[in-house]
């Protein structure tokens, strides 16, 4: 008896701590999401406890429908930008000389240890309309009035690309590199051609990279505001910035829980299509 | 037959692609560190080389003050996530219990979960029972998102551990606790150097969470970026951001350094 | 205490082990000695390493009690018993260095470090690990690893160490050659050595006495010529050694001679003290099966010769009976091969064959069934 009494003590004392921290930090704020998307907004940025479903039926309205599509049609355009940047990318780098590869794998690692935020700003930099490329264009005499770069779709695009490559690059590496080459040889040596190779081995053998690296990539960019903020102008709104506005300028709490919901919903989705293909384990 | 060759090098079409995705990675820094030593007020043209920025953003007090917390969020945020993760991915590894499936799986909620979403879970939460934001609210926040990667890399260091080894430490004499000491925790200690990297990565690099968790006394370097980007970006900034980038790297090699010396050894 | 448990060092009674409802160790009783070699040897999932285990001191018998140098040691912990163990892989510490890894038991006792210094060297210079000091152990062979365990569970110097399976990860010939060297260290230091093995070579060439284990149970303990020579069940006869077993009944006696009718024949043994009409097991070693195109004596056995295999000094020779069981010879090689096809006389010196009443599966039974019968000991049954 006292050895199992020890032995839960123990396992209290080691596991209990992240259980209460993430019950108390994680799994109530959800449920006072949760809780607060039925109750109603009042006059003064605050709730109401009276209970109503209002709150959801207005996500029908065709105006949110728009910032829903527009956000996953952007999140969409960024997810496959990257893929088909990065795969070959991360194919290259997997594939690099061996006393190349430690750096080449460092070199994509130190964009990630710097604040993305610093990196996006650093776009600003570059592509305002009195910005360096402008500048640059409009001194040696290429163009005569500035582009308008920033502010706009495409640079929206851009920011995302460029903020969530390296979290497509790295899972697709890790896949690529985990590839038993000896495949490749026995491929080829049974007759398929280069392109037979990669379409019937390689592919479908990373997938399981594809996927997480999609959803790593797909499932952030719905959140990151700070990006349309700084690169795109008032023309398009994403959900990421009704969401923050619910809570910062509109005060409408509820709706804003109720637009978090939603995408904690879309998570759920795209969660269980990934772990049909992959584990959760690839995710971290 | 033909002798299979051994070294392979680069294409030069596949070096040509993979030096422009780096290119496209890099630009942006290379613009915020190339401005840090512009003469220039503003940021277009670069006119001249000096090191004055690097002097006048000490005087900056608001930007110090965001730069200050910034290093104190992460520091305090990594250790608290390294003690708890590590403890619990030692538990899990140990013992069997019931709910033990259940925990192990929450622990990908704040992974998964988009950190918009949990970064307003927080802040209905803290203003429901009323708490106001403060530093203590950011680290917290913090610290939820990064301890579960902790204890994942911490948990898969111990998943290629021979529990034998502490068996053997056992055998020969020593207790539980001088086994902990002697064997479990420096054979564990690579995998909670990676786990401590990535939270102190991730707590520097965050903007979604800090922005709803932060206080007014507490906002971040990114934060306060963010809050001067519309209005043009004072040259100090670039300074103090490539200190950042640079310190950030700096520390992180090192710890990959000692990481992979302590790894290598085993 | 009595003059013949003194020698006593390890003694197990009763000894049960249940993880979750399987039972994995079924009343085992066995006594080691001091100073002998004793081989626990067995088919995987057997039990011996399960009872390694709990005379180290990580598992706790479910029931039943174990005993070391005469003292219970039920609550004692591993850290707690003066027995060291040599694991299956090693189990070396990874972050230590050679010296550090055999001194690990002697900081943990607190001993003086000069005498650990002393200690140490001379455990290397033992196993013959001279100027490797300062090694880690991802720099070393599977050999100098086992060397390298060894020593570090022998410098505690142990009343027993145990072995569990350690020369398993080891090519085949440095395998013999450590055997070997176990087998003198273990005389050398006269200290008990409790080894598990499922190689039956292995466990007659270095042991002092064999307790071989099958389902948990113990089927017999003895000297190496005991349990070859004189299998008390079908699964021992069948695990050491190849054997032919052929089941029969008595047909008639004689004072020192037995015939047997087979399914395909009949045979005569030199035995005695069996029922008239018995059904019996008769267990020959392959290189006591003989074979002749003329008829012996006593027999009336017959077979085909179905194939000949050649394995160096010697060749075995398959024979199908009439009811398609298949036996197995070994001749020498210079011996003249009887032709593929051959219908051949099957016979045997009636000395040198083995008799055992029943199957073992049968005693499994009787005992299976003790369990369910309340208050009811193996004693009243058997």
């Amino acid at each position: 008896m006292i050895k199992s009494f020890k032995k839960r003590l123990t396992a209290l004392v080691t596991v209990g701590p992240t259980v209460l921290w993430l019950g108390a930090f994680l799994m109530i704020p959800l449920i006072y999401v949760i809780g607060i998307s039925f109750l109603t907004k009042n006059a003064y940025g605050g709730v109401d406890f009276a209970p109503t479903i209002s709150n959801y039926i207005s996500l029908f309205q065709s105006e949110y429908a728009k910032v829903f599509l527009d956000s996953l049609w952007l999140s969409l355009e960024t997810t496959v930008i990257c893929l088909l940047v990065g795969y070959p990318f991360a194919y290259i780098i997997a594939n690099a000389p061996k006393r190349w590869k430690p750096f080449l794998v460092l070199l994509l690692m130190l964009p990630f240890w710097t604040n993305s935020l610093i990196r996006t700003y650093g776009w600003n930099t570059l592509l305002r309309t009195e910005g360096i490329i402008n500048h640059f264009l409009q001194n040696i005499g290429l163009i005569r009035e500035p582009l308008e770069m920033l502010y706009t779709d495409g640079a929206v695009l851009l920011g995302m690309v460029y903020a969530l490559l390296p979290f497509t690059v790295l899972p697709l590496h890790t896949s690529i590199e985990k590839l038993d080459k000896s495949l490749l040889e026995a491929a080829s040596d049974l007759g398929a051609s280069r392109k037979h190779v990669f379409m019937r081995v390689v592919l479908p053998l990373t997938m399981p990279g594809i996927f997480a690296g999609s959803i790593q990539t797909f499932i952030p960019s719905l959140g990151f505001f700070f990006i349309s903020d700084m690169m795109g102008g008032a023309k398009t709104m994403y959900i990421g910035n009704l969401i923050k506005n619910q809570f910062l300028s509109a005060r409408n709490w509820p709706l804003g829980a109720v637009l978090s919901i939603v995408l904690i919903v879309i998570t759920l989705i795209l969660m269980k299509l990934y772990t049909r293909v992959g584990s959760l384990e690839d995710m971290a | 037959m033909k002798k299979r060759r051994k070294v392979r090098e680069f294409k030069p079409y596949s070096m040509f692609y993979a030096c422009l995705v780096y290119l496209f990675l890099y630009l942006p820094i290379f613009v915020v560190i190339a401005f840090s030593f512009n003469t220039s007020k503003i940021n277009i043209t670069f006119e001249g080389f000096t090191f004055e920025w690097y002097w006048k953003m000490f005087e900056n007090r608001q930007l110090m003050q965001s730069f200050g917390n910034t290093v104190i969020v992460a520091a305090v945020s990594t250790v608290f996530s390294v003690i708890i993760g590590t403890l619990c991915a030692l538990g899990l590894y140990k013992f069997e219990f019931k709910l033990k499936n259940l925990i192990s799986s929450s622990l990908y909620i704040p992974i998964v979960i988009p950190e918009l979403v949990f970064a307003i879970a927080l802040l209905i939460f803290f203003t429901s029972i009323h708490v106001s934001m403060s530093m203590v609210t950011l680290i917290i926040a913090h610290v939820t998102f990064s301890m579960p990667f902790v204890v994942i890399t911490v948990r898969a260091r111990l998943a290629g551990f021979d529990k034998s080894i502490e068996e053997a430490a056992r055998d020969l004499g020593a207790n539980e606790f001088r086994t902990f000491m002697r064997v479990t925790l420096p054979m564990i200690s690579p995998g909670v150097i990676s786990g401590g990297m990535l939270a102190l990565t991730m707590s520097l690099d965050d903007v979604v969470v800090s922005f709803f968790t932060a206080g007014p006394e507490s906002t971040t370097l990114p934060l306060k970026i963010l809050g001067m980007v519309r209005k043009g970006v004072s040259p100090d900034v670039n300074a103090l951001s490539t200190l950042m980038i640079f310190g950030t790297i700096v520390i992180l090699l090192t710890s990959t350094l000692i990481q992979g010396r302590l790894e290598k050894r085993m | 205490m009595n003059q013949a448990s003194e020698k006593v060092i390890v003694r197990l009674t009763n000894v049960d082990k249940n993880f979750d409802s399987e039972r994995v160790v079924k009343k085992l009783n066995l006594d080691i000695e001091e100073g002998e070699f004793l081989t626990l040897l067995g088919p995987s999932g057997c039990g011996k390493t399960t009872t390694l285990r709990m005379i180290a001191g990580f598992e706790y018998p479910t029931e039943g009690q174990i005993f070391l140098e005469g003292e219970d040691v039920d609550d004692k912990k591993p850290n707690e018993r003066n027995v060291n163990t040599v694991f299956q892989n090693y189990a070396l510490f990874p972050h230590m260095n050679v010296f550090d890894n055999i001194a690990f038991g002697l900081v943990e006792k607190k001993v003086k470090k000069e005498e650990i210094q002393r200690r140490v060297e001379e455990m290397i210079k033992l196993v013959q690990l001279d100027g490797m000091e300062k090694r880690m152990p991802s720099q070393m062979s599977g050999g100098q690893k086992q060397r390298v365990a060894i020593a570090r569970a022998l410098v505690n110097r142990p009343k027993v160490l145990l072995l569990d399976e350690p020369l398993g990860a080891l090519d085949l010939k440095l395998r013999k050659q450590m055997q070997g060297e176990l087998k003198h260290l273990q005389r050398q230091l006269g200290i008990t050595f409790i080894y598990v093995t499922h190689d039956q070579e292995e466990a007659l060439t270095m042991s002092d006495r064999i307790a071989i284990m099958n389902h948990g149970y113990l089927e017999q303990v003895g000297t190496p010529e005991e349990v070859y020579n004189h299998p008390k069940t079908k699964f021992v006869a069948d695990f050491i050694g190849e054997s032919n077993i052929i089941e029969g009944y008595i047909e008639n006696m004689t004072d020192n001679s037995i015939e047997v009718t087979m399914e395909s024949g009949k045979a005569v043994i030199a035995e005695k003290g069996y029922r008239l009409e018995e059904i019996i097991y008769l267990c020959v070693r392959p290189e006591n099966l003989k074979l002749s195109t003329d008829p012996v004596k006593g027999f009336r056995f017959r077979g085909q010769v179905r194939e000949h295999v050649f394995i160096g000094s010697i060749n075995k020779t398959m024979i199908e009976l009439p009811n398609g069981q298949m036996l197995k010879a070994e001749t020498p090689a210079e011996d003249e091969l009887i032709p593929v096809g051959t219908v051949v006389n099957v016979y045997w010196n009636p000395g040198k064959v083995v008799v055992m009443r029943t199957k073992e599966e049968q005693i499994y039974n009787v005992i299976e069934q003790s369990v369910e019968i309340e208050g009811m000991t193996n004693d009243q049954i058997f």
